[in-house]
């Protein structure tokens, strides 16, 4: 694509907000006093910021880039990423779970998992868990300096560097509060960055019917039905029917029930930041309050994307093309911003963009040190040291935690669609995890053997079905077949992945059962006391304002989304 | 925490907004032709004035403390 040049405005733009986040994470420095203040914010964070960074913290490269992607490639149907994935999973973590995770007191997810089954549990997700924070922060670190190569023409070892140094300066000095703080004012500035440029795509198409009509051609020369890339459910009877190549029930079971679920309600990336608001009832609206602009996501996002290959499709290669033949969809977002955007508001845009993946790459770098410094380090290499020893390993750990992310930036492997890769990486992990913390927080008889050799099988089964199937015209390796047989393959990537995490759900689910029942209990009722939901007194909202309602916040937000999947039906 | 989140996200707003106006004033209408012919900078720079000097407001009147 051609090259943006930046003019004295945009900089301008650039450098006050960079002066903002260094400001935040200076101001924040004499605060942090102990470990808990370092990782959990002294659990002390309003709720509205704990809301808003719960929602942020994930809008790294793979939301807004990855997101804009699929919209040009799939159009409305990856809404269901959100409408049907997201906010149902959040509603859940926040009225059902967020009591355990929050009660019990535990400073992490793995945590938790020890609480409530055991030792190996709890080390088989921290060591996994580490992993592929370190893996999505540097997807997001290569992702940006890869971009603003291309885009605006700086050097990719320089962005790198800069990005590195950017995060780690205002980590280190504030801690979570830090990375919190940041990341709600990421939000503000990727909604006022991007809805400008929504307005005036939907302007220049004619509004919303208007970018209907230029998608048509868009569908029926790819062979589809002529609304394909404008209905989000219509087309979804069988798999052929649609770009994405998955029929309902691999989506609603697959995306809706296992990949968001396991992902919403275990990662500890988004969790860690509810459990670090300032009172229960807080916990629990965090991801309630999330879910609300989160609904709102698909018009910043997915849109932009339709936009861009409507324009592309009608006026005449706007996307550069990719080696396949294919249009570049990662770049479907990077070049509407510099097709609709002058000097000055692209600045603004630009610095959007940037701040959404500092705030991917900073969201995971906390969650890292604090997983290291309390699962791992504290756990298994020198537990019983003071909490200053524990407070300085963190903010060692956030320096390495860093550096880690920079070589995986360069170990970064390209695929079509970032989406696709991280989906792939959450299959394998996160899809049995949400059934062992099903039965962990709903049965009582489940045990720590079971959890963790059904998580193990869990995991087992997703690779065993990933190596054994592929998706229609790849080669084996890295997409699949690598068992050497290939016993089915799929329409799309997506749609085998979606059937992986499925797989792997199921198999953890009953694995978990069967050794449980095999296995003695490990844990006392006194011990599970918190921890499981028989056990533990229930909440009462009753009398408190209908805002601070929970279960009336859920039934609110399921409503609305329930509504916008009805109207883009 | 002592840090009311008010006052940085206000203060960044109503900088970037009033450098968008005044660049927008000040600027060649030529520019705004990718942007369908309107004064974008000028526009959207009076928009994100308002939400800052918004968000200022709110941090100084203190409202019930920090807002639950």
């Amino acid at each position: 694509m051609q090259q943006i040049h930046l003019g004295a405005i945009d900089y301008a733009i650039l450098i006050v907000y960079f002066g903002f986040v260094l400001g935040i994470g200076w101001f924040l420095r004499r605060y942090i006093k102990s470990s808990e203040d370092f990782f959990l914010s002294g659990r002390s964070i309003p709720t509205w910021i704990a809301g808003l960074a719960f929602l942020s913290a994930n809008l790294g490269a793979q939301e807004v880039i990855g997101m804009g992607a699929s919209g040009a490639k799939y159009g409305m149907m990856t809404s269901h990423f959100y409408w049907v994935g997201a906010i149902p999973a959040m509603v859940f973590v926040g009225i059902f779970m967020m009591p355990f995770y929050y009660g019990s007191r535990a400073r992490s997810v793995p945590e938790y998992l020890k609480l409530r089954f055991d030792e190996k549990t709890r080390g088989f997700n921290a060591m996994t868990f580490a992993v592929m924070t370190v893996f999505s922060s540097g997807i997001s670190m290569y992702a940006l300096a890869k971009l603003l190569e291309l885009v605006l023409g700086w050097n990719f070892h320089t962005s790198v560097v800069l990005s590195a140094v950017i995060v780690l300066a205002y980590i280190f000095l504030g801690g979570l509060t830090s990375a919190i703080y940041n990341e709600v004012l990421q939000f503000f500035l990727i909604v006022l960055g991007f809805l400008p440029l929504v307005l005036l795509g939907l302007k220049d198409l004619g509004g919303w019917s208007g970018l209907k009509e230029k998608l048509i051609p868009v569908a029926t020369s790819a062979g589809y039905a002529p609304g394909a890339w404008s209905d989000s459910w219509r087309h979804l009877g069988s798999a052929s029917a649609n770009p994405m190549g998955v029929e309902w029930f691999g989506m609603v079971m697959g995306l809706g029930f296992v990949l968001s679920f396991g992902y919403w309600c275990t990662d500890f990336l988004v969790i860690q930041r509810a459990m670090a608001a300032k009172s229960m009832n807080a916990a629990r609206r965090t991801p309630l309050i999330a879910a609300i602009p989160k609904m709102l996501f698909p018009a910043l996002v997915i849109v932009p994307g339709m936009i861009a290959i409507a324009l592309h499709n009608s006026r005449g290669g706007l996307l550069p093309l990719g080696a396949d033949g294919l249009p570049n969809y990662n770049l479907a977002v990077p070049t509407l911003l510099a097709h609709y955007l002058p000097t000055g508001l692209l600045g603004l845009g630009l610095t959007a963009l940037m701040a959404s993946f500092m705030s991917g790459m900073a969201g995971n770098v906390t969650a890292f040190n604090t997983v290291w410094t309390y699962d791992i380090y504290q756990s298994y290499i020198k537990p019983g040291q003071s909490d200053k020893h524990y407070l300085r390993m963190g903010h060692f750990a956030t320096v390495f935690g860093i550096l880690l992310s920079v070589a995986a930036a360069y170990a970064t492997t390209r695929f079509n669609n970032i989406m696709d890769m991280l989906q792939l990486v959450f299959a394998f992990v996160n899809a049995p995890l949400f059934a062992t913390f099903l039965l962990g927080m709903f049965w009582r008889r489940s045990t720590g053997h079971g959890a963790f050799w059904g998580l193990l099988t869990g995991t087992a089964a997703a690779a065993a079905h990933h190596g054994l199937t592929l998706p229609h015209g790849a080669a084996a390796g890295l997409k699949g077949g690598f068992l050497g047989t290939v016993l089915h393959t799929y329409p799309s990537e997506m749609a085998q992945n979606f059937w992986t995490a499925i797989v792997a759900w199921t198999v953890c689910f009953l694995a978990t059962i069967l050794i449980s029942l095999m296995t003695r209990p490990n844990k006392t009722d006194e011990d599970l006391k918190g921890l499981v939901y028989s056990l533990t007194p229930r909440q009462v909202d009753a009398e408190l304002v209908w805002y601070r309602r929970p279960a009336l916040l859920g039934v609110i937000v399921l409503g609305l989304t329930l509504v916008l999947n009805i109207i883009f039906w | 925490m002592n840090l009311d989140l008010r006052f940085p996200i206000g203060g960044l707003f109503t900088i970037v907004g009033i450098l968008l106006t005044a660049f927008g004033l000040v600027s060649d209408h030529a520019i705004y032709a990718k942007s369908l012919g309107i004064n974008v900078n000028l526009w959207w720079g009076l928009v994100l004035l308002a939400f800052g000097l918004v968000m200022l407001t709110l941090a100084l009147k203190k409202g019930g403390s920090s807002a639950s």
